[in-house]
């Protein structure tokens, strides 16, 4: 089979699996829906981490005021339950795109591993406004809308969104990298005064990538706000100390700068955190810092850096 | 080889999936059994223990006294824990496991109003009876739940006592209350919120000023700004709650500070062992508690509250706060409906539940409408000589509040 | 803002907030000079900082709980820690050593989950203090308090600070850390043993911190989950004064234990960490600015 008819066949392969599940095994839907999630969140980070070299540790921040955009529109815009969470989920991606292009020209001119602490510190700041602004909640946070539907539906309903908004990502993800602007930003990560000395500009492209980065993790925030229940400012919305860093991890678990990587990464990633919960009650996390050493100190390249290497070592 | 490597990754997600879902078995004949998500880590693992071993110990005494009768049978009571690591999105997946997953008969609360708040819609929509003994906001029972119950008071009565002491002292002294002026501090979130504005409420009805209004970060290490304003307002008294955090740091820098005020009330003293830490300095704080092991109730599996202390000791190797009594009371609260109910029918446990009225050494429960304990009533402690007094429900009291705190250099 | 006309009509409180963020930012500073310390030699970011305070507070409190005094624990936690580090250093650290610092940020990341969590695990998320057993000093007719404890915090972070300087300066192993920070490979040609440099150097953080963690203990308290705010701290504070200047890191803790108190007395509490890491994002922004500008002009 030629390298595309593969591709095309573990993406037929991705696709089946992913619509059956729910009706295979129900019981998992929820987790599975996360999967979804956590897939979207690799792929996303890996735009501007393993292509663009821009290592965020915030990208949370666009997720979180995705969870909340969709969440106030609901609340407050008093369309019925499906109206509201398609305006709301609309309302998330384009809140959290304006915000990139809004912060992105300062933020992104930062380099470096300082332009790491910096949306660090960015996701820190949101998540400490979001639990002292009264009208989101507070720290009370805010709880979503009932479904309105049958025992079981809304696990389904949610599950089907992410797959969607993941395999949407995924295919506009692989589009993006095709393209100039997949060029441009593999430039700027491979030596970015270069490429502005060349003429690229290279604050357009770089605002640009993380717009489209933003866009995707704001769209998501709707349907796992609603998936959860309930939107704590710390916990799920700006949850930087789990999200924000999963997020970096799984892309490098599975190796940045490349397509299929952060997805590989995140399916590895969010299954063996599952069999942590299951088997290591208490000490999942301590499980989880170990796992998180063992892959950056061992593993750098990533799963398909290895497999590469391990290739061109065998061949 | 490319594909190969993706698609076993895919295999191997699926079936990975698929065992981790499998791994717990139904459970055994003649066992209920109970689910919980608690915070075994996380910010309240603290509390998430002592709920668990509320839990355990209610199941343990319960099932040595004969278990639970059920239509002749008598059953064992059995629970099945997972760790919410103190994060509501956790819980919220973990119960929807434990219904459709390990096939529990009912579910028992988590530690906290948030992750309560996150689990409730669950239990809900499968129908699945929960009792909790530790998510107290108010907002849980204005949602029309009906399969909902809780054994504790809610948040916002744990100082609302500490205002109208406030209020009846300066009666007595011939101030009016009207002029009093309050100070709150809070760590923001859910449950101290609520306190907060439990005691708001209660201080407009007497008319005081509420001249410090503060939410503490969560992060937060330090109370300096909060308390400098204190000692530029002079108010007469002072309400912080942060969970133990807030407890220890509000004693500590109080007392480090010599921060005057004539009263200052807690919430989590006993849990944050402010004696123990503090001595001398803990005097004349004012807490409040949802129960105390001196109370004078009745309870037909430990005796009496004393008893109940003396046991969970002997168990668990430190002295019982009332997240594991209110939790332990939870249990209770199953076995008496269940046995009432004749059957492990959802739907028939539920309207026994509803139908409650039972006194246990944690205090008398009975649930109104929305599932809500309104037999019971909160506990006001003061510290007096490094001891706790019970000062409030004047019912239970053992001794009289000491008010106005004398000063600092009078100690 | 109402906050500031309490603060106008009463100028002493601004002196407390002053004096309080002062020392509260000495200890800040001591963990941030253990930061710059690793960074300027090593070119590692330790995220995992925060945790080493945390470890070396429960040092403190267990001893002290054993009848170890404060003022013994501490240098006891100093010496714990230093061997933590050496071991760490060994299995973990020397891997990193070289790599780019995305690297270093991540897996020190995955120490400082590992040992938070074991943390957890091992000694429960109880709230721990530890009486220092020191009174307070009274001002201004008790308008100004200043707990002991917070001047033994200042002067340990003085005292630790210079004895850093001298021992970077005059010791043959300071010499040698000093020699690898400027440029590892000619100080390997020269002879110097670049290995242990670098786990002196880390190790010499982790005792740093240790000590640290002890006067977090005395000061306000210890609980598994309190490095992140250490760690983020000192970052701030190596960033603001630079690497290698450790005088300015002392200026630059107590910069920011100021700002922080009168941001959180001016703003309300629940804003003030917000305001620190907004701080830290304007600082971050504004040098890059300051840079840019530079590289401009350089062209």
């Amino acid at each position: 089979m030629t390298k595309s008819g593969r591709s095309v066949a573990a993406a037929i392969a991705v696709a089946v699996t992913g619509l059956a599940l729910p009706w295979i095994v129900p019981s998992i839907t929820t987790q599975a829906a996360f999967l979804w999630l956590m897939i979207l969140f690799s792929l996303t980070w890996d735009i501007n981490g393993g292509q663009m070299g821009y290592n965020s540790f915030g990208n949370v921040f666009f997720f979180g005021v995705g969870v909340y955009a969709c969440a106030l529109v609901q609340r407050d815009s008093g369309l019925s339950y499906y109206a509201g969470l398609g305006a709301g989920i609309g309302a998330g991606a384009l809140a959290a795109a304006l915000s990139a292009l809004v912060l992105g020209p300062a933020m992104l001119a930062i380099r470096g591993h300082y332009f790491a602490i910096a949306t660090l510190g960015l996701s820190i700041v949101a998540a400490n406004v979001a639990s002292a602004w009264e009208y989101i909640g507070a720290a009370s946070g805010i709880a979503a809308p009932l479904f309105p539907g049958a025992i079981g539906d809304r696990a389904k309903f949610f599950y089907y969104l992410l797959f969607a908004l993941a395999v949407l990502t995924f295919l506009l993800v692989r589009r993006l990298y095709r393209s100039r602007l997949g060029l441009a930003i593999n430039a700027i990560r491979d030596d970015e005064d270069k490429a502005e000395a060349m003429g690229l500009h290279t604050t357009r492209y770089k605002v640009f990538a993380w717009s489209i980065a933003a866009l995707l993790l704001g769209a998501a925030g709707g349907p796992v706000g609603n998936l959860v229940g309930f939107i704590d400012p710390n916990d799920l919305a700006f949850a930087g100390a789990t999200f924000g860093v999963w997020m970096v991890l799984m892309a490098v678990l599975g190796g940045k700068g490349t397509l299929w990587g952060p997805v590989i990464g995140a399916v590895v990633f969010h299954v063996t955190q599952e069999l942590f919960w299951t088997w290591l009650l208490g000490w999942q996390r301590v499980a989880m810092g170990l796992l998180i050493v063992v892959i950056v100190v061992f593993f750098p390249t990533g799963i398909l850096g290895w497999v590469a290497r391990r290739r061109t070592t065998a061949a | 080889m490319q594909r190969s490597v993706k698609t076993l990754a895919a295999a191997c997600a699926v079936v990975a999936l698929a065992a981790g879902a499998g791994v717990r078995t139904a459970a055994a004949e003649d066992t209920i059994t109970l689910g919980a998500a608690v915070s075994l880590t996380g910010k309240y693992s603290v509390n998430g223990k002592n709920t668990q071993d509320g839990y355990n110990l209610a199941a343990k005494v319960i099932n040595e006294h004969g278990g639970v009768k059920v239509g002749g049978k008598a059953y064992q009571l059995k629970i099945v824990y997972y760790d919410d690591e103190s994060t509501s999105a956790r819980g919220a997946q973990l119960v929807e496991r434990l219904i459709s997953q390990d096939h529990v008969d009912f579910v028992l609360g988590p530690y906290g109003s948030a992750l309560t708040k996150a689990i409730v819609p669950i239990t809900e929509k499968y129908g699945v009876p929960m009792v909790e003994g530790n998510g107290a906001d108010r907002g849980l029972f204005t949602k029309g739940y009906k399969y909902l119950f809780a054994t504790l008071n809610t948040s916002d009565y744990y100082l609302r006592a500490a205002v109208s002491i406030l209020a009846d002292e300066a009666k007595r002294e011939g101030r009016d209350p009207k002029s009093l002026k309050i100070a709150i501090a809070i760590e923001n979130d859910n449950f101290s919120q609520d306190v907060r504005d439990g005691v708001e409420e209660d201080a407009k009805k007497y008319g005081m000023q509420v001249v410090i209004d503060d939410k503490l970060p969560a992060d937060l290490n330090d109370m300096t700004a909060t308390l400098t304003k204190v000692k530029a307002l002079k108010p007469d008294a002072l309400f912080i709650s942060g969970h133990e955090k807030g407890a220890v740091l509000g004693i500590r820098e109080v007392a480090a500070q010599r921060v005057y005020v004539p009263m200052l009330a807690l919430t989590h003293c006993d849990s944050a062992q402010i004696t123990e830490k503090f001595g001398k300095d803990a005097n004349y704080a004012f807490c409040g508690s949802q129960w105390d092991s001196r109370m004078t109730y009745s309870d037909r599996w430990f005796g009496n509250p004393q008893k109940y202390a003396e046991l969970f000791n002997a168990t668990f190797h430190y002295e019982p706060p009332y997240q594991a009594a209110e939790s332990t009371a939870t249990v209770e609260v199953f076995a008496d409906a269940i046995a009432r109910a004749g059957s492990l029918d959802r739907a028939k446990v539920r309207d026994a539940i509803a139908a409650t009225d039972m006194m246990t050494f944690y205090g008398p429960i009975k649930f109104d409408a929305t599932g809500k304990n309104i037999a019971k009533s909160m506990v006001m402690y003061q510290v007096q000589d490094q001891k706790y007094v019970v000062v409030a429900p004047a019912k239970w009291a053992t001794g009289k509040p000491i008010f106005p705190a004398p000063q600092w250099d009078k100690r | 803002m109402s906050n500031l006309t309490v603060l106008a009509g009463a100028p002493v409180l601004l002196v407390q907030l002053v004096v309080s963020g002062i020392l509260v930012g000495a200890i800040f500073a001591l963990v941030a000079y253990g930061m710059a310390l690793v960074w300027g030699v090593m070119n590692i970011i330790n995220i995992a900082q925060g945790e080493f305070v945390m470890l070396g507070g429960y040092v403190v409190f267990f001893l002290d709980r054993a009848g170890i005094a404060p003022v013994f624990g501490i240098p006891v936690a100093a010496l714990v820690l230093y061997v933590v580090g050496i071991a760490l250093y060994h299995t973990i650290i020397r891997r990193i050593v070289g790599r780019d610092m995305f690297t270093s940020i991540l897996a020190t990341f995955g120490i400082s989950i590992l040992l938070q969590q074991l943390a957890n695990q091992l000694f429960s998320a109880d709230i721990r203090t530890v009486r220092s057993g020191l009174p307070s000093l009274f001002f201004a007719d008790g308008m100004i308090t200043i707990p002991e404890v917070d001047l033994v915090g200042f002067a340990a972070a003085v005292v630790v600070g210079a004895l850093l300087v001298a021992f970077l300066r005059t010791t043959r192993m300071g010499q040698a850390i000093r020699a690898t920070a400027q440029n590892a490979r000619a100080a390997r040609v020269l002879g110097i043993d670049t290995d242990r440099v670098y786990a002196t150097t880390f190790a010499i953080n982790c005792a740093i911190c240790g000590a640290a963690g002890g006067l977090v203990a005395m000061t306000w308290f210890i609980q598994p989950y309190l490095g992140l705010t250490y760690t983020l701290r000192s970052f701030m504070i190596v960033i603001v004064a630079g690497l290698g200047n450790l005088a300015g890191v002392i200026v630059a803790g107590a910069g920011l234990g100021v700002v922080e108190d009168l941001a959180g007395f001016v703003l309300g509490s629940e804003y003030q960490t917000a305001f620190v890491f907004m701080l830290l994002v304007v600082i971050l922004v504004g040098r890059n600015l300051w840079l840019a500008r530079e590289r401009r002009s350089l062209r």
